[in-house]
């Protein structure tokens, strides 16, 4: 009898989760509070989350795909999926998310030379460091490009002034990945760098901005007279909107993932809302159906997108639908959760926890990454090919 | 694994289809068909056979070319790109599903006729106005070895030109199908004049005649052969909607792009590019739900239900949404009969309610998903 070998695998890993995976870790981590994001700063809820971030970490299974000499497990697409279905069956944690995972990573491993791989990847899987985004400026919003942060060639290193604005998490972070503008006479796309750079110098400062959902994951971060050495460069000088778009890339397929609501278990909105609901109302009910259907659906296009990108059919452009379709769908998703909760949903810390902040901070998934708009005009403008 | 990527073969299917179809079904041959009050093509119909089409689900052995459910969708799909007009659906496809659930000289025999096209079928479900295949009112009594047959059935699509029905009838603990020739002595065949031009009868059982041979399976257990008919079905109409969407699509984004108001194309104002945009996306996801229907069809029989549904449900919203968005991008033009819109927006609303609308499917994916 031959053993499939995907199969083998979906056997071992199960024996190793039930093995290391600890109780407290399988409830999914819905709450914000539960995400281990890792990093200098990072204070473990619990024994059990430290073990867990270790254990996995040790298997490389917190960067799955990742080659293992970064950090990774070097799973295949196949094994992948396994990893997810198996983890989604005992509604395992994930033991860590952060950007380096999401963002850089992918960025680095298509960009980065052999040296930085080794550097800078490792850590990030092993939940050591944590990054930050530096994109946005004030003033900029979706033209992304519009990049007024400057920096000044002085031999081996940039000096770096400016401000960037929605830096997510950056009083938090340790490191922060920024677009600089590095060549001010060059046209728009073409002068600027992709740096890498420590927020623990001289020069580097951030301030949190309260948001109406009542946290501050949003900062502010201004740069004055910062050293950035040039081998922390990612890719060519002046070539950095390359790096900057394969990464938006990621984060549009990242954002959309979790709108399809496969994170947290996939448990359907449906089944969630009967948790705290005897009967639902008819129109809340059709409204979950539809959500449902969608959800199933634009979950199934992004593994549909995976595989494509497998078979060496990258989806491009595409992505901006994901991006588009998942943040309006989790808009909506958060939108029933508060219908279903009532009068229960209103209090800050109220019997359902932080529903209401959930469902305020969802208002920004159109509007970061590329505003549904600036999506919608992607798809008609490069993937339908009307005029611009 | 089920893959949700097109495998080599099926990227030729779809691309020989397309060719196939382009040349031999155009909606201007619909429209010729429409105006002469025709619905069937049999010299079409035995084409499509001669390359496989009508065999796409049949056994090798019975002469088909057995290419599975998600080459079914994809012929489906290009069919509904220029709404050919077929019994592909009802005997390539439902039909022959039902037959391949029964292992006997008969269904064996049965199933080399679609194959070769000699044989198309029809299946008679529908009494009332909605999709309803278990609340089955119609009788089929218990007559010394065989049944009497009493009741009637409406919207069986091809119904008026097949060649046999497949007959859903309640016997005395449960449901039966039958497969019986539509020529037998007590079946009246009225055609209905239908929104989308196509064949679809109202029928009439009086004291028809059937014996144990002509049942499809086991006396009273009907869904056993029914079932897996149905899904691949609702799969395969759900593929031809999709198909359809993108047919419709495809024309509407050539007309933004090529007529002007105001001095320049309409395709330049944003208002109509990101409606574009947001329908494009919205049949791009409901692609991957037919892709994962086929998949698990061709895979995964047992689990196949909430798959299928979700294609069904998708299909029918996605359609609805780019025939609206067709007539309204095309201004007062797509509203005339002079235009190929109308052709789509009539088809995409037949096909919401055969087999299932989205309500119907919806409510087997909220039972599935628990809720």
């Amino acid at each position: 009898m031959t053993v499939n070998p995907t199969e083998e695998f979906r056997a071992q890993l199960r024996d190793w989760l039930q093995e290391n995976c600890p109780q407290e870790m399988r409830d999914g981590g819905l709450a914000e509070n539960a995400i281990c994001w890792g990093g200098k700063n990072w204070v473990f809820t619990s024994d059990a989350q430290k073990q867990w971030l270790e254990r996995c970490a040790a298997k490389g299974y917190t960067v799955p795909t990742w080659p293992v000499e970064y950090g990774g497990a070097g799973l295949t697409r196949d094994q992948e999926k396994i990893f997810h279905e198996e983890m989604g069956a005992i509604n395992a944690r994930s033991p860590l998310q952060s950007f380096g995972i999401w963002m850089l990573g992918p960025a680095l491993l298509h960009f980065g030379s052999h040296e930085q791989k080794l550097h800078y990847l490792p850590p990030i899987a092993r939940g050591e460091v944590r990054w930050c985004q530096g994109y946005s400026e004030p003033g900029a919003g979706s033209d992304l490009a519009n990049v007024q942060t400057k920096g000044e060639d002085k031999g081996d290193h940039w000096l770096v002034n400016g401000q960037k604005i929605w830096t997510s998490y950056a009083d938090q972070a340790d490191w922060i990945f920024a677009l600089v503008r590095t060549d001010k006479d060059a046209p728009k796309h073409k002068g600027i760098s992709f740096l890498l750079c420590d927020m623990e110098q001289a020069g580097v400062e951030t301030r949190p901005i309260k948001m109406i959902s009542g946290i501050s994951p949003f900062c502010e971060t201004f740069f004055t007279d910062a050293v950035i050495p040039k081998e922390q460069i990612v890719g060519t000088e002046n070539r950095g909107w390359d790096v900057a778009k394969y990464l938006l890339t990621h984060e549009r397929e990242m954002i959309s993932g979790g709108g399809a609501g496969l994170s947290g278990g996939g448990r359907a909105l449906g089944a969630v809302i009967s948790d705290t609901m005897e009967e639902m109302d008819a129109t809340l009910r059709a409204d979950a159906m539809r959500c449902e259907i969608d959800a199933l659906s634009i979950g199934l296009t992004l593994e549909r997108y995976k595989d494509q990108a497998e078979a060496g059919q990258g989806a491009g452009d595409a992505s901006a639908m994901l991006k588009y379709m998942g943040t309006e769908l989790n808009k909506q998703r958060h939108e029933l959760m508060m219908s279903a909760g009532g009068s229960d949903a209103l209090e800050w810390d109220g019997p359902l926890g932080n529903r209401a902040g959930d469902w305020l901070r969802t208002k920004a998934n159109s509007i970061e990454g590329g505003t549904s708009e600036v999506m919608l005009s992607i798809v008609s403008r490069r993937v339908l090919g009307l005029p611009a | 694994m089920n893959k949700l990527v097109l495998t080599e073969e099926e990227t030729m299917l779809a691309d020989m289809a397309r060719g196939f179809l382009d040349g031999a079904a155009p909606v201007s041959k619909f429209r010729e068909m429409r105006d002469a009050g025709q619905t069937f093509d049999r010299a079409l119909w035995k084409e499509m056979a001669d390359m496989g089409w009508a065999g796409v689900l049949v056994p090798e052995d019975a002469g088909g070319s057995d290419m599975g459910f998600a080459a079914a969708n994809v012929i489906a799909q290009e069919m509904g790109k220029t709404l050919a007009v077929s019994p592909f659906l009802s005997s390539a496809v439902i039909a022959a599903t039902a037959l391949r659930q029964v292992s006997d000289a008969r269904a064996s025999d049965a199933l080399a006729k679609i194959a070769s096209g000699e044989a198309t079928y029809a299946l008679a479900v529908d009494e009332g106005i909605k999709f309803d295949p278990e609340g089955t009112a119609m009788e089929a009594k218990a007559d010394g070895n065989g049944f009497r047959l009493n009741g009637k059935k409406q919207f069986v699509v091809d119904g008026a030109l097949a060649d046999r029905l497949l007959v859903l009838a309640r016997t005395e603990s449960g449901l039966t199908l039958f497969d019986i020739p539509a020529d037998r002595a007590g079946i009246q065949r009225d055609a209905s004049n239908m929104i989308d031009a196509r064949d679809a009868a109202r029928i009439t059982f009086d004291d028809v005649e059937a014996t144990g041979d002509d049942v499809l399976g086991s006396v009273d257990r009907a869904m056993d052969v029914l079932k897996p008919a149905l899904q691949a079905g609702q799969a395969a109409l759900a593929a031809e909607m999709s198909g359809l969407s993108a047919g419709a699509f495809a024309m509407t984004v050539d007309y933004l792009k090529e007529r002007k108001q105001f001095g320049v194309e309409i395709g330049r104002f944003q208002a109509l590019q990101h409606r574009a945009a947001h329908l494009w996306c919205e049949i791009e996801v409901t692609a991957s739900a037919i892709l994962n229907a086929g998949r698990m069809l061709d895979n995964d029989p047992e689990n196949a239900e909430l798959a299928v549904s979700l294609a069904k449900a998708r299909a029918t919203d996605t359609a609805k949404l780019s025939v609206i968005e067709g007539v309204q991008m095309h201004g007062g033009i797509g509203m005339t009969d002079a235009f190929d819109m109308g052709f789509y927006m009539k088809r995409a609303r037949v096909g919401a309610e055969w087999l299932g609308d989205y309500s119907y499917h919806a409510e087997k994916i909220a039972a599935a998903r628990g809720f």
